[in-house]
Protein backbone atom coordinates (compact mmCIF):
# COMPACT_ATOMS: atom_id res chain seq x y z
CA UNK A 1 0.00 0.00 0.00
CA UNK A 2 1.28 3.65 -0.99
CA UNK A 3 -0.07 6.62 0.19
CA UNK A 4 1.25 10.19 -0.72
CA UNK A 5 2.30 13.44 1.76
CA UNK A 6 2.85 16.98 0.62
CA UNK A 7 6.11 18.22 1.66
CA UNK A 8 8.56 21.21 1.76
CA UNK A 9 12.04 19.10 1.40
CA UNK A 10 12.16 15.54 -0.01
CA UNK A 11 12.55 13.33 3.43
CA UNK A 12 10.76 11.92 5.77
CA UNK A 13 11.97 14.06 8.38
CA UNK A 14 11.31 17.18 6.24
CA UNK A 15 8.32 20.10 7.62
CA UNK A 16 4.82 18.84 5.71
CA UNK A 17 4.03 21.17 3.16
CA UNK A 18 0.19 22.43 3.86
CA UNK A 19 -0.76 23.51 0.20
CA UNK A 20 -1.36 20.53 -1.92
CA UNK A 21 -1.75 21.85 -5.84
CA UNK A 22 1.51 24.18 -4.73
CA UNK A 23 3.47 21.78 -2.94
CA UNK A 24 7.48 21.85 -2.53
CA UNK A 25 7.73 17.62 -3.18
CA UNK A 26 5.43 14.96 -3.20
CA UNK A 27 6.31 12.15 -0.66
CA UNK A 28 4.96 9.02 -1.67
CA UNK A 29 5.19 5.94 1.38
CA UNK A 30 4.28 2.60 2.63
CA UNK A 31 2.91 3.58 5.66
CA UNK A 32 4.05 0.14 7.38
CA UNK A 33 7.79 -0.39 6.33
CA UNK A 34 8.14 3.61 6.03
CA UNK A 35 10.46 3.09 3.03
CA UNK A 36 9.66 6.56 0.99
CA UNK A 37 10.52 8.26 -2.35
CA UNK A 38 10.06 12.14 -2.68
CA UNK A 39 9.30 13.37 -6.19
CA UNK A 40 10.08 17.41 -6.92
CA UNK A 41 6.47 18.67 -7.56
CA UNK A 42 6.85 20.08 -11.57
CA UNK A 43 4.07 22.17 -11.17
CA UNK A 44 4.67 24.35 -8.02
CA UNK A 45 5.18 27.50 -10.24
CA UNK A 46 2.38 26.68 -13.41
CA UNK A 47 -0.19 29.46 -13.98
CA UNK A 48 -2.91 27.64 -13.08
CA UNK A 49 -3.90 23.35 -13.03
CA UNK A 50 -1.53 22.41 -10.26
CA UNK A 51 -3.53 21.05 -8.17
CA UNK A 52 -5.32 18.80 -11.25
CA UNK A 53 -1.75 18.18 -12.09
CA UNK A 54 -0.39 16.60 -8.42
CA UNK A 55 -4.03 14.83 -8.73
CA UNK A 56 -3.12 13.34 -11.60
CA UNK A 57 0.33 12.39 -10.38
CA UNK A 58 -1.24 10.41 -7.76
CA UNK A 59 -4.04 8.23 -9.57
CA UNK A 60 -0.81 7.91 -11.77
CA UNK A 61 0.83 6.31 -9.22
CA UNK A 62 -1.61 4.19 -8.06
CA UNK A 63 -1.52 5.96 -4.63
CA UNK A 64 -4.38 4.91 -2.02
CA UNK A 65 -5.09 8.07 0.09
CA UNK A 66 -3.65 11.46 0.39
CA UNK A 67 -2.59 13.57 3.64
CA UNK A 68 -1.95 17.50 3.13
CA UNK A 69 -2.86 20.44 4.42
CA UNK A 70 -5.56 21.97 2.52
CA UNK A 71 -6.78 21.22 -1.27
CA UNK A 72 -8.38 23.83 -4.12
CA UNK A 73 -11.49 22.99 -5.30
CA UNK A 74 -9.99 21.74 -8.51
CA UNK A 75 -7.85 19.05 -6.65
CA UNK A 76 -10.78 18.51 -4.56
CA UNK A 77 -13.04 17.15 -7.61
CA UNK A 78 -10.14 15.34 -8.94
CA UNK A 79 -9.20 13.49 -6.57
CA UNK A 80 -12.80 12.79 -5.69
CA UNK A 81 -13.81 11.57 -9.34
CA UNK A 82 -10.78 9.30 -8.51
CA UNK A 83 -11.64 8.21 -5.40
CA UNK A 84 -9.08 9.15 -2.93
CA UNK A 85 -9.34 9.95 0.48
CA UNK A 86 -8.20 13.25 1.41
CA UNK A 87 -6.46 13.26 4.73
CA UNK A 88 -5.89 16.87 6.70
CA UNK A 89 -2.36 16.97 9.00
CA UNK A 90 -3.92 19.28 11.33
CA UNK A 91 -1.34 19.63 13.71
CA UNK A 92 1.37 17.23 12.77
CA UNK A 93 4.40 18.30 11.71
CA UNK A 94 6.59 16.00 10.05
CA UNK A 95 5.24 12.79 7.52
CA UNK A 96 6.55 10.32 9.92
CA UNK A 97 4.58 11.79 12.87
CA UNK A 98 1.21 11.84 10.39
CA UNK A 99 1.62 8.64 9.11
CA UNK A 100 1.34 7.21 13.09
CA UNK A 101 -1.95 9.09 13.10
CA UNK A 102 -3.11 7.90 9.78
CA UNK A 103 -2.46 4.59 11.14
CA UNK A 104 -4.06 4.73 13.95
CA UNK A 105 -7.21 6.46 12.23
CA UNK A 106 -7.01 9.93 14.01
CA UNK A 107 -6.48 12.28 11.02
CA UNK A 108 -9.38 14.24 9.95
CA UNK A 109 -11.04 13.31 6.77
CA UNK A 110 -12.06 16.00 4.33
CA UNK A 111 -15.45 16.79 3.61
CA UNK A 112 -15.30 19.85 1.13
CA UNK A 113 -12.58 21.86 -0.53
CA UNK A 114 -11.01 24.76 1.45
CA UNK A 115 -9.35 27.64 -0.61
CA UNK A 116 -10.94 29.09 -4.13
CA UNK A 117 -8.24 27.58 -6.30
CA UNK A 118 -6.72 29.51 -9.67
CA UNK A 119 -8.79 29.94 -12.13
CA UNK A 120 -8.22 31.53 -15.88
CA UNK A 121 -4.17 32.38 -16.83
CA UNK B 1 -10.26 71.85 -46.30
CA UNK B 2 -9.58 68.18 -45.51
CA UNK B 3 -6.22 67.40 -44.48
CA UNK B 4 -6.68 63.92 -45.06
CA UNK B 5 -4.80 61.86 -48.12
CA UNK B 6 -6.83 60.74 -50.98
CA UNK B 7 -8.97 57.54 -50.82
CA UNK B 8 -6.65 55.41 -53.28
CA UNK B 9 -4.38 55.45 -49.83
CA UNK B 10 -4.25 51.48 -47.55
CA UNK B 11 -6.70 51.91 -45.01
CA UNK B 12 -5.54 52.49 -41.78
CA UNK B 13 -6.07 50.45 -38.26
CA UNK B 14 -5.25 52.63 -35.29
CA UNK B 15 -4.95 51.46 -31.88
CA UNK B 16 -5.55 53.33 -28.64
CA UNK B 17 -3.58 52.50 -25.82
CA UNK B 18 -2.08 53.45 -22.76
CA UNK B 19 -0.84 51.76 -19.34
CA UNK B 20 -2.51 53.68 -16.81
CA UNK B 21 -6.41 53.69 -16.77
CA UNK B 22 -8.44 56.95 -16.67
CA UNK B 23 -6.08 58.89 -18.94
CA UNK B 24 -8.37 59.51 -21.88
CA UNK B 25 -7.73 56.62 -24.53
CA UNK B 26 -11.81 56.43 -25.31
CA UNK B 27 -11.74 60.39 -25.47
CA UNK B 28 -9.46 60.16 -28.07
CA UNK B 29 -10.54 57.15 -29.87
CA UNK B 30 -14.14 58.25 -30.17
CA UNK B 31 -13.40 62.16 -30.83
CA UNK B 32 -11.05 60.39 -34.20
CA UNK B 33 -13.61 58.19 -35.22
CA UNK B 34 -16.47 61.03 -34.75
CA UNK B 35 -14.25 63.44 -36.84
CA UNK B 36 -13.21 60.61 -39.49
CA UNK B 37 -16.72 60.10 -39.87
CA UNK B 38 -17.48 63.47 -40.36
CA UNK B 39 -14.96 64.19 -43.18
CA UNK B 40 -16.45 61.05 -44.96
CA UNK B 41 -19.59 62.52 -45.10
CA UNK B 42 -18.30 64.71 -48.10
CA UNK B 43 -17.09 61.94 -49.65
CA UNK B 44 -18.20 61.23 -53.56
CA UNK B 45 -18.46 58.54 -54.23
CA UNK B 46 -19.62 57.54 -50.49
CA UNK B 47 -16.75 56.02 -48.47
CA UNK B 48 -17.16 53.16 -45.94
CA UNK B 49 -17.21 54.97 -42.31
CA UNK B 50 -14.83 54.33 -40.04
CA UNK B 51 -15.01 50.87 -38.33
CA UNK B 52 -15.00 51.48 -34.16
CA UNK B 53 -13.95 48.69 -32.11
CA UNK B 54 -14.08 48.86 -28.20
CA UNK B 55 -11.87 46.31 -27.41
CA UNK B 56 -12.31 47.03 -23.84
CA UNK B 57 -14.13 44.23 -23.12
CA UNK B 58 -14.08 43.03 -19.35
CA UNK B 59 -15.75 47.38 -19.31
CA UNK B 60 -16.38 48.52 -22.05
CA UNK B 61 -17.81 51.92 -22.36
CA UNK B 62 -16.67 53.66 -25.45
CA UNK B 63 -20.83 53.30 -26.35
CA UNK B 64 -21.64 55.83 -23.79
CA UNK B 65 -19.92 58.62 -26.29
CA UNK B 66 -20.76 56.92 -29.60
CA UNK B 67 -24.44 56.03 -28.61
CA UNK B 68 -24.57 53.14 -31.20
CA UNK B 69 -28.26 51.57 -32.69
CA UNK B 70 -27.08 47.71 -31.85
CA UNK B 71 -27.93 45.87 -34.87
CA UNK B 72 -26.28 42.46 -35.34
CA UNK B 73 -25.62 39.98 -32.30
CA UNK B 74 -23.19 37.10 -32.07
CA UNK B 75 -22.27 35.07 -29.04
CA UNK B 76 -18.73 34.27 -28.77
CA UNK B 77 -16.49 31.51 -26.44
CA UNK B 78 -14.28 28.53 -27.20
CA UNK B 79 -14.51 25.47 -27.92
CA UNK B 80 -14.04 22.78 -24.84
CA UNK B 81 -13.93 18.83 -24.87
CA UNK B 82 -16.59 16.88 -23.74
CA UNK B 83 -15.84 12.97 -23.08
CA UNK B 84 -17.86 10.27 -23.97
CA UNK B 85 -17.09 7.86 -21.34
CA UNK B 86 -18.21 4.81 -23.57
CA UNK B 87 -15.76 5.01 -26.09
CA UNK B 88 -12.79 6.64 -23.67
CA UNK B 89 -9.96 3.71 -22.50
CA UNK B 90 -8.34 6.44 -20.27
CA UNK B 91 -5.52 6.21 -21.82
CA UNK B 92 -4.01 9.49 -20.62
CA UNK B 93 -2.86 11.56 -23.90
CA UNK B 94 -5.37 13.94 -23.56
CA UNK B 95 -4.27 15.45 -20.21
CA UNK B 96 -0.58 14.83 -21.32
CA UNK B 97 -0.70 16.88 -24.05
CA UNK B 98 -3.07 19.73 -22.33
CA UNK B 99 -0.63 22.85 -21.37
CA UNK B 100 -3.29 23.97 -18.96
CA UNK B 101 -4.00 20.82 -16.93
CA UNK B 102 -8.09 21.69 -17.90
CA UNK B 103 -8.33 17.63 -18.62
CA UNK B 104 -7.11 15.05 -16.15
CA UNK B 105 -7.49 11.23 -16.34
CA UNK B 106 -8.35 9.68 -13.05
CA UNK B 107 -8.12 6.34 -12.94
CA UNK B 108 -11.06 4.96 -14.80
CA UNK B 109 -12.89 8.78 -14.55
CA UNK B 110 -11.75 11.69 -17.19
CA UNK B 111 -12.28 14.76 -16.18
CA UNK B 112 -12.67 18.12 -17.76
CA UNK B 113 -12.16 21.59 -16.09
CA UNK B 114 -13.73 24.49 -18.27
CA UNK B 115 -12.28 27.48 -16.14
CA UNK B 116 -8.78 25.87 -17.30
CA UNK B 117 -9.29 25.03 -20.83
CA UNK B 118 -8.04 27.77 -23.84
CA UNK B 119 -10.34 25.72 -26.44
CA UNK B 120 -6.90 24.85 -28.03
CA UNK B 121 -8.31 21.53 -29.55
CA UNK B 122 -5.31 19.55 -28.69
CA UNK B 123 -7.34 16.90 -26.57
CA UNK B 124 -9.69 16.28 -29.22
CA UNK B 125 -6.67 16.15 -32.36
CA UNK B 126 -4.93 13.49 -30.36
CA UNK B 127 -7.67 11.34 -28.68
CA UNK B 128 -6.93 7.51 -30.53
CA UNK B 129 -10.31 6.80 -29.70
CA UNK B 130 -12.48 10.16 -30.95
CA UNK B 131 -14.19 9.72 -27.66
CA UNK B 132 -14.00 13.97 -27.46
CA UNK B 133 -16.33 15.58 -29.12
CA UNK B 134 -16.23 19.77 -28.74
CA UNK B 135 -19.47 22.19 -27.28
CA UNK B 136 -19.01 25.96 -27.48
CA UNK B 137 -18.68 27.47 -23.71
CA UNK B 138 -20.29 30.74 -24.26
CA UNK B 139 -18.18 33.37 -22.59
CA UNK B 140 -19.49 36.93 -24.16
CA UNK B 141 -21.38 38.83 -26.31
CA UNK B 142 -20.62 40.76 -29.73
CA UNK B 143 -22.38 43.46 -31.14
CA UNK B 144 -22.33 45.84 -34.14
CA UNK B 145 -24.36 48.74 -35.20
CA UNK B 146 -24.25 52.68 -36.15
CA UNK B 147 -23.80 55.43 -34.66
CA UNK B 148 -25.42 58.54 -35.09
CA UNK B 149 -22.88 60.71 -35.74
CA UNK B 150 -21.95 57.72 -38.78
CA UNK B 151 -19.06 55.49 -37.55
CA UNK B 152 -19.45 51.73 -37.70
CA UNK B 153 -19.38 50.60 -34.02
CA UNK B 154 -18.66 47.33 -32.68
CA UNK B 155 -17.32 45.70 -29.40
CA UNK B 156 -17.09 42.77 -27.43
CA UNK B 157 -18.86 41.55 -23.93
CA UNK B 158 -16.77 39.72 -21.86
CA UNK B 159 -19.50 37.88 -19.28
CA UNK B 160 -19.46 38.25 -15.50
CA UNK B 161 -16.93 36.17 -13.73
CA UNK B 162 -15.39 35.18 -16.79
CA UNK B 163 -11.43 34.97 -16.12
CA UNK B 164 -10.45 35.35 -19.89
CA UNK B 165 -10.71 38.31 -22.13
CA UNK B 166 -8.46 37.19 -25.26
CA UNK B 167 -10.67 34.77 -27.04
CA UNK B 168 -13.55 37.51 -26.74
CA UNK B 169 -11.18 40.42 -28.59
CA UNK B 170 -9.43 37.46 -30.74
CA UNK B 171 -13.37 36.73 -32.07
CA UNK B 172 -14.45 40.60 -32.00
CA UNK B 173 -11.48 41.17 -34.87
CA UNK B 174 -12.19 38.07 -36.94
CA UNK B 175 -15.82 38.92 -36.93
CA UNK B 176 -16.48 42.28 -37.23
CA UNK B 177 -14.25 42.09 -40.79
CA UNK B 178 -14.03 46.17 -42.32
CA UNK B 179 -14.76 46.64 -45.70
CA UNK B 180 -11.80 46.93 -48.24
CA UNK B 181 -11.85 50.78 -47.65
CA UNK B 182 -12.56 51.21 -43.70
CA UNK B 183 -10.61 52.44 -41.60
CA UNK B 184 -10.33 50.99 -37.90
CA UNK B 185 -10.09 52.22 -34.83
CA UNK B 186 -9.31 49.85 -31.71
CA UNK B 187 -9.90 51.27 -28.27
CA UNK B 188 -7.93 48.82 -25.91
CA UNK B 189 -7.95 48.31 -22.30
CA UNK B 190 -5.26 49.99 -19.69
CA UNK B 191 -1.86 47.80 -18.80
CA UNK B 192 0.16 45.82 -20.34
CA UNK B 193 -1.06 42.42 -20.52
CA UNK B 194 -2.71 40.08 -22.84
CA UNK B 195 -6.04 41.79 -23.23
CA UNK B 196 -3.78 44.58 -24.35
CA UNK B 197 -1.69 42.33 -26.72
CA UNK B 198 -4.72 40.78 -28.29
CA UNK B 199 -6.34 44.16 -29.24
CA UNK B 200 -3.18 46.10 -30.74
CA UNK B 201 -2.45 43.14 -32.76
CA UNK B 202 -2.05 43.96 -36.15
CA UNK B 203 -2.59 47.76 -36.07
CA UNK B 204 -0.61 50.14 -38.56
CA UNK B 205 0.24 52.61 -35.61
CA UNK B 206 -0.24 52.41 -31.65
CA UNK B 207 -1.25 55.86 -30.32
CA UNK B 208 -0.31 56.26 -26.57
CA UNK B 209 -2.70 58.59 -24.50
CA UNK B 210 -0.77 59.22 -21.46
CA UNK B 211 -1.20 62.57 -18.78
CA UNK B 212 2.03 64.70 -17.95
CA UNK B 213 2.89 63.38 -14.49
CA UNK B 214 4.96 60.58 -13.01
CA UNK B 215 2.32 58.15 -12.82
CA UNK B 216 1.71 58.93 -17.04
CA UNK B 217 5.33 58.43 -17.70
CA UNK B 218 5.42 55.28 -15.62
CA UNK B 219 2.91 53.45 -17.29
CA UNK B 220 4.00 55.16 -20.92
CA UNK B 221 7.03 53.57 -20.42
CA UNK B 222 5.31 50.29 -20.03
CA UNK B 223 3.16 50.39 -23.30
CA UNK B 224 5.99 51.74 -25.45
CA UNK B 225 7.40 48.27 -24.70
CA UNK B 226 4.75 46.50 -25.83
CA UNK B 227 5.05 48.75 -28.93
CA UNK B 228 8.69 47.89 -29.72
CA UNK B 229 8.34 44.40 -29.23
CA UNK B 230 5.30 44.14 -31.43
CA UNK B 231 7.06 46.13 -34.19
CA UNK B 232 3.98 48.94 -34.13
CA UNK B 233 5.42 52.38 -34.39
CA UNK B 234 3.96 54.34 -31.94
CA UNK B 235 3.12 58.03 -31.18
CA UNK B 236 1.87 59.97 -27.93
CA UNK B 237 -0.93 61.68 -26.94
CA UNK B 238 -0.66 64.15 -23.70
CA UNK B 239 -4.03 64.49 -22.16
CA UNK B 240 -4.46 67.03 -19.31
CA UNK B 241 -1.53 69.31 -21.01
CA UNK B 242 -0.25 71.64 -17.96
CA UNK B 243 -0.48 69.61 -15.27
CA UNK B 244 2.31 67.71 -13.68
CA UNK B 245 6.17 67.81 -14.62
CA UNK B 246 8.50 67.41 -17.86
CA UNK B 247 8.94 63.91 -17.53
CA UNK B 248 6.77 62.58 -20.43
CA UNK B 249 8.29 65.32 -22.85
CA UNK B 250 11.91 64.38 -21.98
CA UNK B 251 11.14 60.05 -22.21
CA UNK B 252 9.50 60.74 -25.38
CA UNK B 253 12.34 62.68 -26.74
CA UNK B 254 14.92 60.57 -25.33
CA UNK B 255 12.68 57.62 -27.15
CA UNK B 256 12.02 59.72 -30.61
CA UNK B 257 8.15 59.44 -29.94
CA UNK B 258 6.46 61.94 -31.56
CA UNK B 259 3.83 63.74 -29.54
CA UNK B 260 0.97 64.10 -32.18
CA UNK B 261 -1.58 66.06 -29.88
CA UNK B 262 -1.82 67.82 -26.91
CA UNK B 263 -5.61 68.04 -24.96
CA UNK B 264 -5.68 71.26 -22.44
CA UNK B 265 -6.37 70.19 -19.13
CA UNK B 266 -9.61 72.11 -19.13
CA UNK B 267 -12.67 72.18 -16.86
CA UNK B 268 -15.30 72.45 -19.79
CA UNK B 269 -13.52 69.21 -21.16
CA UNK B 270 -14.55 66.96 -17.59
CA UNK B 271 -18.05 68.52 -17.60
CA UNK B 272 -18.64 67.52 -21.18
CA UNK B 273 -17.58 63.93 -20.52
CA UNK B 274 -19.38 63.80 -17.53
CA UNK B 275 -21.98 64.18 -19.72
CA UNK B 276 -21.11 61.28 -22.25
CA UNK B 277 -20.13 64.08 -24.79
CA UNK B 278 -17.05 63.43 -27.42
CA UNK B 279 -14.02 65.59 -27.47
CA UNK B 280 -15.93 67.19 -31.03
CA UNK B 281 -19.50 67.76 -29.15
CA UNK B 282 -17.44 69.95 -26.71
CA UNK B 283 -15.65 71.73 -28.73
CA UNK B 284 -16.65 71.45 -32.50
CA UNK B 285 -13.02 72.84 -33.74
CA UNK B 286 -11.50 69.79 -32.68
CA UNK B 287 -12.58 67.74 -35.63
CA UNK B 288 -9.80 69.18 -37.46
CA UNK B 289 -7.29 68.74 -34.80
CA UNK B 290 -8.26 65.33 -35.55
CA UNK B 291 -7.95 65.15 -38.89
CA UNK B 292 -4.37 66.66 -38.84
CA UNK B 293 -3.56 64.02 -36.15
CA UNK B 294 -4.70 61.23 -38.41
CA UNK B 295 -3.18 63.01 -41.55
CA UNK B 296 -0.29 62.86 -39.55
CA UNK B 297 -0.02 59.20 -39.12
CA UNK B 298 -1.55 58.12 -42.36
CA UNK B 299 1.48 59.57 -44.40
CA UNK B 300 4.50 59.02 -41.34
CA UNK B 301 3.21 55.17 -41.33
CA UNK B 302 3.40 55.64 -45.23
CA UNK B 303 7.08 57.18 -45.31
CA UNK B 304 7.98 54.91 -42.21
CA UNK B 305 8.51 57.81 -40.45
CA UNK B 306 7.87 56.75 -36.70
CA UNK B 307 10.68 54.66 -35.54
CA UNK B 308 9.77 51.09 -34.20
CA UNK B 309 12.57 50.60 -32.17
CA UNK B 310 14.42 52.22 -29.63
Amino acid sequence: MKIILTTVSPDIESELDPRFGRCGYLLIVDPDTLEWQAFPNPRVAAPGGAGIRAAQFVTDQKCEAVISGDYGPNAYNALKAAGLPMYLFGSCHTPREAIERYKTGQLELLAAPAGRGRRGW
Amino acid sequence: MSYIEPRDRKPMMIAIASGKGGTGKTTVATGLAVSLAADRKQDLPASSPPLFLDCDVEAPNAHLFLKPVFEERQEVGILIPQVDEARCTHCGKCAEVCQYHAIAVLGKKTLVFPQLCHGCGSCTLMCPEEAITETLDVMGLLERGPTPSGVDFARGVLNIGEPMAVPVIRQLKRWAIPESDQDVIVDASPGTSCPVVEAVRGADFLLLVTEPTPFGLHDLRLTVEVARELNIPAGVVINRDGIGDLGVEEFCNVKGLPILLRIPFDRSIAEGIAQGKTLVEIYPDAISLFQQLFSWIVNGVQRNFYPVSD
